[in-house]
C-alpha cells in the first residue's frame, strides 16, 4: 500500500497548529485507524475521543478535510488523494488536540422537558407502527453533535448559545411533539427559549449527519409549523384556553391536513 | 499529600451504561444523594451497541410465553452453571423492566395489534427480544439517559476510576480516580457503591468490546477483597465481521439469524445441521425445509440450528474455518441476501446494512457477510447476592456485565440488556437500602488515596521503559492465540508465563505529554486492571478442566458432571492491586429448588 498523510491539528485553548504524520497505509482503513496508529507509535499523548469504532456511539467527530464526520465511518480511499487534514469540531471549545468540549449539549439536554405519558392502561400501551416510526428516525441519533457543528446560528455567533438549542435538540422536541403518547406541550419552549425561528432551514445539519436523519424536513420543518399554528391560530388558542386535551396522532393529524 | 477535589455522596454508582444508569436512576429515586461516574461521555457506553433486543417473556407474539420458560431456556443456555436464583429473578421481573422502558419514552417496534413486537433469537423458545430494529442498545441507554438527567442525577464525565477505598473496619466507602479532560485528581466518599462497569474484552485482538471494556469493575472488585466466580467463562460471539481487518471483530447482530439468515460455508451448505449437540437434538430442526418453516409459525416445525446458543455456533464455525472451508477472508458466510427481500432487510437491520455498505462496500440485500466469532461478553464475574447485588465485601454492589453468576457458562442473545435493567434496579434497591441503614459518615482510607494516585502518575516519573501501546498489543495477542474460544492445559500454562512478563513490562511503562487528555497515560491506567482480569480468565480456564459453555478445552473437551456442581472462586486475600496473589478454588454452586428444577425436567 502507498502512504498516507495526516495532518491533525493539536493545540489546545492557548492555539495550536497541524501535525504531519506519514504511515504506510492499510487496506480498508478508516481515518481514525490512523490516528490510532500515529497514537501507537509516535504521539501517544495525541488526544482523540472514540469509543465503538462502528458508527454507533458518536464519539469520534471530527473536521476531516474541512467536513463535519466521524472518523470511525470514514474510509480513507474515499477521501481525494494528498494529505487528509483532521481537525476538532470548531463550534465548540479546544479541550486537546482533536477532543473538543462539547457540555453545551449536555446543559441543553438538561431543559428538555421529560415524556410524559397517561397512566399504563391495564393491558399495557398500544402504539401502531406507523406513529412509532417518526419518533424513531429522530431516535436514530447518535450525539455524535455534528449537527450542532455545523449550524452556522451557533458556529459563527458564540453569543446565540444562550438561547438557541439547536438541530439536536430540536429534533428531540420534534421526537417528543409526534410521540403518540406524549401529554406535555413544548411549543411555546421551543419557540421562545430553544429559538427555533432563528434556524432558517439552510439544510447544513441534515447533510452532515451519519444516521441521515432528515432533521431539517421531518423536524425543523413539521416542528415551525406546529409552533406558528400554536401559536397564531384561533382554533388552537381557543383549545388551549379551554384546556389541553391530549394530542393527535400523527395519523390523525396528517389526516386532518396538518 | 497530594492534591485531588473530594465529592460526598450516599450512593456512587462507576459506569453509566444500562446497568449504571438503571441503578443511579433507582438510588435517586429512593432519596439518595446519587452519583454516576462514567469513563466517557454520558451515552457513550457500550451498552449503545447492543443490537438485537431485550429479552423478556412478554407473550406478545407468542402467547404461550412464560417466565418460567426464559427460565429453563436461560439455565440450559448457560449449561446449568448460573445462579439459580439470578435466572429466576430476571425471567420474572424482565417485562415488567420493558414496559418501564416504554413508559420513559422508548419507542419499540410494534405487532399488528400495537403491542410491543418480540423477535426470535437464539437458544430462546419463543420470539421474545423487544426491539427497536437493529439498534436497541441505543434505545435503551438513551431512554435511562433522558430519564436520569430529567431527575438530575449528578454525572461525573470522563471520569477514570482507579480503586475503590475501604474504611478502617474493610466496608467498601469510596473511590479514587482522575478527571480524562484535565488529568486532576477526585476522591468520593460514598455509604454504598455501585460497581457498573461492564466487560473485559479489550483484552483480546478480535473482539466486539469498546476501548472501555477494560475489567476495571472486576479488578477493583478483587483488589478491595471481593470474590469474582467463573471467569473462565468468555463468550465468543459467533459472528463478527472479519474485513476490512481494521474493523475485524465488529458485531453481526443475532438477529440477522432470527430474521431469517443463515451460515453457509465455502461449498454453500448450511452446515449448523451437523452440529446439534444431543443436548438440542429434540428441539431443533434436522432438514432445511424443517427449518425453513419454522420461521413463520414455531408451531410447524422445530427451530433451525443456526439458532442455536452462541457457544454452540461460535465452535461450529471455528471447526469450519480450520477445515478449510472458510470464506475468502477466513470466515464463514452469513446468508440472508438469498432468502429475505431487500426492503424487509433494510427495514429490520438498518444498522448491519449501513455498517457492510460503509465501511466493506457490501450490499447486504445482494451478497452474502463473511463473519468469524468475536470475544464479546463474559459471563463470569463478580459473586453478588441475587437479590441485592451486594457483593462479598461489604458497601459494594454490583450488577451488570461486570457481575457473575447470572448467565452461567453462557449467555443467551438479549439476556444482556434485560439482565442491565433487572440487576442495575436492584443494585441500586440494595445500596439504597444499605446506605440508608449505614450510621456515621464514610471515611475512605487516606493511605490507599495516596497509594492509588502515586501508582497512576509513576509513569510520568520515568526517563525511559515500555511504551504501554505495545505492552497492549502483546497482551492482545496473548490473550488470543492461548486464552481464546478453545484452550489446552499447556497454552494457559505459556499464557500465565507470558502474563508475569507482561505484568513486569507494565511496571515500566512510561508517558509523554500532560496529564491533560492524555491517551497513553488514559492506556497506561487501563493496563493493572487488563492484566488482573486475563490472570484470572486464565487461572479459571486452566482450572475447570472440561468443556462448558464459553469455555472448551481441547484436552477436556466434554463436559464433567463433577465441575458441573461448582464456581471456581478467585480472590485476593492479601490485596495488592496486579501484583498481589490470586487464589482460586472451587466452591460448591448454590442448591435450586425443587419447584425450579422440575421446571427443567419438564420436556416441551
Amino acid at each position: 500500500m502507498a502512504d498516507v498523510t495526516l495532518k491533525v491539528w493539536r493545540g489546545d485553548q492557548g492555539g495550536g497548529d497541524f501535525a504531519e504524520y506519514t504511515l504506510v497505509g492499510q487496506d480498508g482503513e478508516v481515518v481514525l485507524d490512523v490516528i490510532h496508529r500515529i497514537q501507537a507509535t509516535v504521539a501517544g499523548d495525541l488526544a482523540c475521543r472514540w469509543n465503538c469504532k462502528a458508527g454507533k456511539c458518536g464519539s469520534c467527530s471530527a473536521e476531516i478535510n474541512g467536513t463535519p464526520r466521524l472518523m470511525c465511518m470514514t474510509r480513507m480511499d474515499t477521501l481525494p488523494e494528498g494529505p487528509v487534514t483532521v481537525a476538532p469540531m470548531r463550534t465548540f471549545p479546544i479541550i486537546r488536540d482533536l477532543v473538543s468540549d462539547v457540555s453545551f449539549n449536555f446543559e441543553m439536554a438538561k431543559q428538555v422537558p421529560a415524556f410524559a405519558p397517561p397512566p399504563r392502561p391495564p393491558d399495557g400501551y398500544r402504539m401502531a407502527q406507523i406513529d412509532v416510526e417518526r419518533g424513531q428516525e429522530f431516535r436514530k441519533c447518535i450525539e455524535c453533535f455534528l449537527c450542532q457543528n455545523v449550524c452556522h446560528v451557533i458556529r459563527d455567533h458564540e453569543d446565540n448559545k444562550t438561547h438557541y438549542a439547536g438541530p439536536r435538540f430540536f429534533i428531540r422536541f420534534a421526537e417528543l411533539e409526534m410521540h403518540p403518547l406524549d401529554t406535555n406541550d413544548r411549543r411555546e419552549l421551543v419557540r421562545q427559549k430553544a429559538g427555533l425561528g432563528m434556524c432558517n432551514i439552510t439544510k447544513c445539519c441534515t447533510e452532515v449527519c451519519p444516521e441521515h436523519i432528515k432533521i431539517t424536513d421531518n423536524a425543523i420543518i413539521p416542528m415551525k409549523e406546529r409552533v406558528i399554528d400554536a401559536s397564531y391560530d384561533p382554533v388552537a388558542w381557543l383549545g388551549r384556553k379551554i384546556g389541553r386535551r391530549h394530542k393527535a396522532t400523527p395519523s390523525e393529524a396528517a389526516a386532518h391536513g396538518g | 499529600m497530594t492534591e485531588h477535589e473530594t465529592h460526598d455522596y450516599d450512593v456512587i454508582i462507576i459506569g453509566a451504561g444500562g446497568a449504571g444508569l438503571r441503578a443511579a436512576i433507582e438510588a435517586k429515586g429512593r432519596g439518595l444523594r446519587t452519583a454516576l461516574v462514567c469513563k466517557s461521555l454520558l451515552g457513550k457506553a457500550h451498552t449503545v451497541m447492543a443490537e438485537g433486543g431485550v429479552a423478556a417473556a412478554m407473550g406478545n407474539v407468542y402467547a404461550e410465553d412464560s417466565w418460567q420458560i426464559h427460565f429453563r431456556d436461560t439455565m440450559r443456555g448457560g449449561k446449568m452453571l448460573n445462579n439459580w436464583r439470578m435466572a429466576q429473578l430476571h425471567a420474572q421481573e424482565a417485562p415488567d423492566r420493558v414496559q418501564e422502558l416504554e413508559a420513559w419514552g422508548a419507542l419499540f417496534d410494534r405487532t399488528k395489534d400495537g403491542r410491543i413486537l418480540q423477535r426470535d433469537f437464539g437458544g430462546h423458545r419463543f420470539a421474545r427480544l423487544a426491539h427497536v430494529g437493529d439498534r436497541t442498545g441505543l434505545e435503551l441507554i438513551r431512554t435511562l439517559q433522558q430519564r436520569a438527567v430529567s431527575m438530575d442525577i449528578d454525572v461525573f464525565m470522563e471520569v477514570k476510576v482507579l480503586r475503590l477505598l475501604s474504611d478502617a473496619q474493610g466496608v467498601v466507602s469510596g473511590a479514587v480516580g482522575y478527571w480524562r479532560p484535565t488529568g486532576e485528581m477526585v476522591v468520593f466518599s460514598a455509604k454504598a457503591i455501585v460497581l457498573a462497569t461492564g466487560g473485559v474484552g479489550k483484552s483480546w485482538k478480535v473482539t466486539s468490546n469498546s476501548w472501555e471494556c477494560t475489567g476495571d469493575g472486576h479488578a477493583m472488585a478483587l483488589w478491595a477483597g471481593a470474590d469474582l466466580i467463573d471467569m473462565e467463562a468468555v463468550q465468543f460471539h459467533p459472528t463478527g465481521m472479519v474485513w476490512p481487518l481494521s474493523i475485524r471483530g465488529a458485531l453481526v447482530t443475532e438477529g440477522v439469524r432470527g430474521d431469517g439468515g443463515v451460515l453457509r460455508n465455502s461449498e454453500g451448505r448450511r452446515f449448523m445441521f451437523d452440529y446439534v449437540a444431543d443436548m438440542f437434538r429434540a428441539e431443533t430442526a434436522d432438514s432445511e425445509e424443517e427449518a425453513d418453516r419454522w420461521y413463520a409459525d414455531h408451531a410447524a416445525g422445530r427451530r433451525p440450528p443456526d439458532l442455536l446458543p452462541r457457544d454452540e455456533v461460535a465452535r461450529a464455525i471455528n471447526t469450519e474455518i480450520k477445515a478449510g472451508r472458510g470464506s475468502p477472508h477466513g470466515g464463514v458466510l452469513l446468508d440472508i441476501a438469498s432468502r429475505r427481500p431487500a426492503e424487509y432487510i433494510r427495514r429490520r437491520l438498518p444498522s448491519m446494512y449501513h455498517q457492510f455498505m460503509e465501511l466493506a462496500g457490501v450490499d447486504i440485500t445482494t451478497e452474502a457477510m463473511e463473519v468469524a466469532p468475536t470475544c464479546h461478553y463474559i459471563m463470569g464475574g463478580v459473586r453478588v447476592d441475587a437479590d441485592t447485588g451486594a457483593a462479598t465485601v461489604p458497601g459494594l454492589f454490583v450488577a451488570g456485565e461486570v457481575a457473575g453468576g447470572m448467565h452461567g457458562a453462557n449467555r443467551l442473545g438479549g439476556n444482556s440488556l434485560s439482565d442491565l435493567l433487572v440487576f442495575g434496579r436492584r443494585a441500586g434497591m440494595g445500596a439504597s437500602d444499605y446506605a440508608s441503614a449505614r450510621s456515621g459518615a464514610p471515611v475512605p482510607d487516606q493511605g490507599e488515596v495516596e497509594l492509588a494516585i502515586t501508582e497512576a502518575l509513576e509513569p510520568f516519573e520515568r526517563s525511559d521503559g515500555e511504551n504501554p501501546y505495545e505492552v497492549q498489543e502483546a497482551l492482545q495477542d496473548t490473550m488470543q492465540s492461548l486464552v481464546g474460544i478453545i484452550r489446552t492445559g499447556e497454552e494457559l500454562e505459556q499464557a500465565l508465563e507470558q502474563l508475569d512478563v507482561l505484568r513486569d513490562r507494565a511496571s515500566r511503562v512510561v508517558v509523554t505529554g500532560p496529564r491533560a487528555y492524555n491517551p497513553g497515560w488514559n492506556l497506561a491506567t487501563d493496563l493493572p486492571a487488563m492484566l488482573t482480569v486475563s490472570r484470572c480468565v486464565t487461572l479459571g480456564a486452566r482450572d475447570r478442566k472440561e468443556s462448558r459453555g464459553g469455555h472448551t478445552r481441547e484436552d477436556f473437551p466434554s463436559a464433567d458432571p463433577e465441575f458441573g456442581k461448582v464456581n471456581l472462586v478467585q480472590r485476593q486475600p492479601s490485596g495488592g492491586g496486579v501484583a498481589g496473589e490470586i487464589k482460586i478454588g472451587p466452591e460448591p454452586i448454590p442448591q435450586m429448588p425443587a419447584e425450579l428444577a422440575s421446571l427443567l425436567e419438564e420436556s416441551h
